[in-house]
């Protein structure tokens, strides 16, 4: 645990007016620079885009059949 | 609105079949092995049914190293507590060895070695529990963990519980449950305590909101003069029993150590719920913090650096009675001064059981009390 690498970070352009945007937009709260709101915001819109994409159901028609049986068993369903 | 997905996109299963499972028993002698306590073979178990999604063994050192430093994995997921497994030496030991990890003599899983690296206690304790105070529980078991760690996947086999069976539930069995029950918004509650009236002021002000609530004790090791696991449970089994209802409440327990590591515990705590299929998770004052080590509300503002957690937490203040509203009220709803609030004191709660008496109506449920003071020794010892 002693040799640990770098963290990796990587720049992206954003026009100079929207950064100044956010520079102003950040002044007083708890980002303490564009890159910590920018990098807040991406992650944001990730979470939310990857939540909308997930499918319905993670499980199988057996897998369903055997857990409510169990359920069942142990009083949680009727 | 769909299910709330398992962290990191999609729910571990690192479960052997049975017919894997039993080679892996009949052949368990012709691998080296690892002897773990029961705390990490309940880990294991976790891992094994997708408790700690998207983690699928033990983490590498990139792995706790980027956790220990920006609370989060190498893929940029949140995750605040590293999983590790320690061994006191790796002399037998070398990467790309299968190994079977053994508790109580029976083999539990099998662990491909991934990497063997070593411990820094005091990074660990630094960087998880803000301090290196070996008074600190969770920095005193970091110090007693042996110096090697041993990184890799886990073939899980299937270990029915010995105790609780009939509450003990893993993230498929409760997403089907809640998907059975219509649930699509499921707020989860963490307690290591039987609940006196604060606590239910808690769950059913959030239950409000939602379709359905999950209580889920934490069952583990304690410490000594904390309430004793079945305590605890038949505690909530009375309450529900008159004062929830069965169509919106679930009580399952979850066996996974206290980390005593206050604000980054509740992040990990809201993780395991989260891939339980909840969408929310209730964090009140202090939430697994200890003596004095963390700011009373630290656990709440550690949400704000995770927008990606996929998890709402709902952040409480403390409850107490209120003489003059003659409610349950907190900061937020009662204009009254202190002198008319009665708090909910969990050692006070503790105070009258040691001797002998139970706590007035205004603490606790009449239920709940009697339900307390029936155990012979309600106390861990």
């Amino acid at each position: 645990m002693s040799s640990k690498p770098k963290r990796k970070f990587t720049t992206v352009s954003i026009p100079k007016t929207l950064f100044e945007k956010i520079k102003d937009r950040i002044k007083n709260t708890g980002f303490s620079s564009v890159s910590d709101y920018v990098t807040y915001v991406l992650r944001e819109i990730f979470a939310e885009k990857q939540q909308q994409q997930s499918s319905e159901q993670a499980f199988s028609h057996e897998d369903e059949k055997r857990v409510k049986e169990r359920l069942r068993a142990l009083g949680y369903l009727d | 609105m769909k299910m709330n997905q398992a962290h990191g996109g999609s729910l571990v299963s690192r479960i052997l079949s049975e017919t894997a499972s039993n080679k892996l028993k009949e052949q368990a002698s012709e691998y080296p092995t690892i002897t773990i306590s029961s705390s990490i073979a309940d880990i294991v178990q976790n891992i094994g049914h997708g408790v700690l999604s998207p983690l699928t063994g033990f983490m590498t050192e990139a792995e706790v190293n980027n956790v220990l430093d920006d609370m989060r994995l190498l893929s940029d997921t949140p995750w605040t507590i590293p999983i590790v497994l320690d061994v006191k030496e790796a002399n037998d030991f070398s990467v790309d060895d299968e190994v079977v990890l053994s508790t109580d003599g029976a083999p539990v899983a099998a662990l491909s070695i991934e990497e063997i690296f070593k411990l820094d206690q005091r990074q660990f304790s630094q960087q998880v529990f803000g301090t290196q105070d070996s008074k600190h529980p969770g920095v005193a078991r970091v110090h007693a963990m042996g110096k090697t760690l041993l990184g890799g996947k886990l073939s899980v086999i299937p270990s029915p519980p010995k105790k609780f069976a009939e509450v003990t539930l893993y993230p498929l069995d409760t997403r089907i449950l809640f998907k059975t029950k219509g649930w699509r918004t499921i707020v989860a509650f963490q307690t290591r305590n039987p609940p006196h009236l604060g606590h239910e002021y808690v769950e059913k002000t959030a239950l409000t909101f939602v379709d359905g609530i999950f209580i889920n004790p934490l069952i583990g090791p304690k410490k000594p003069g904390d309430f004793r696991d079945e305590v605890i449970l038949d505690a909530y089994r009375a309450l529900m029993k008159t004062y929830f209802l069965r169509e919106n409440s679930v009580l399952s327990i979850l066996r996974s150590p206290m980390y005593y590591a206050g604000p980054r515990e509740a992040i990990h705590h809201s993780i395991m719920r989260k891939n339980f299929g909840c969408t929310h998770f209730i964090v009140g004052r202090d939430h697994a913090g200890v003596g004095k080590f963390y700011h009373p509300f630290a656990a709440q503002e550690i949400f704000t650096q995770f927008p990606d957690l996929g998890i709402t937490p709902l952040l409480f203040k403390s409850f107490f009675y209120c003489t003059k509203c003659r409610s349950i009220a907190n900061d937020k709803t009662c204009p009254h001064p202190k002198s008319d609030h009665i708090n909910f004191s969990g050692s006070e709660i503790r105070r009258h059981f040691k001797d002998g008496l139970i706590p007035p109506e205004s603490l606790m449920r009449r239920e709940v009390a009697e339900v307390i003071a029936s155990h012979p020794e309600p106390f861990v010892t």
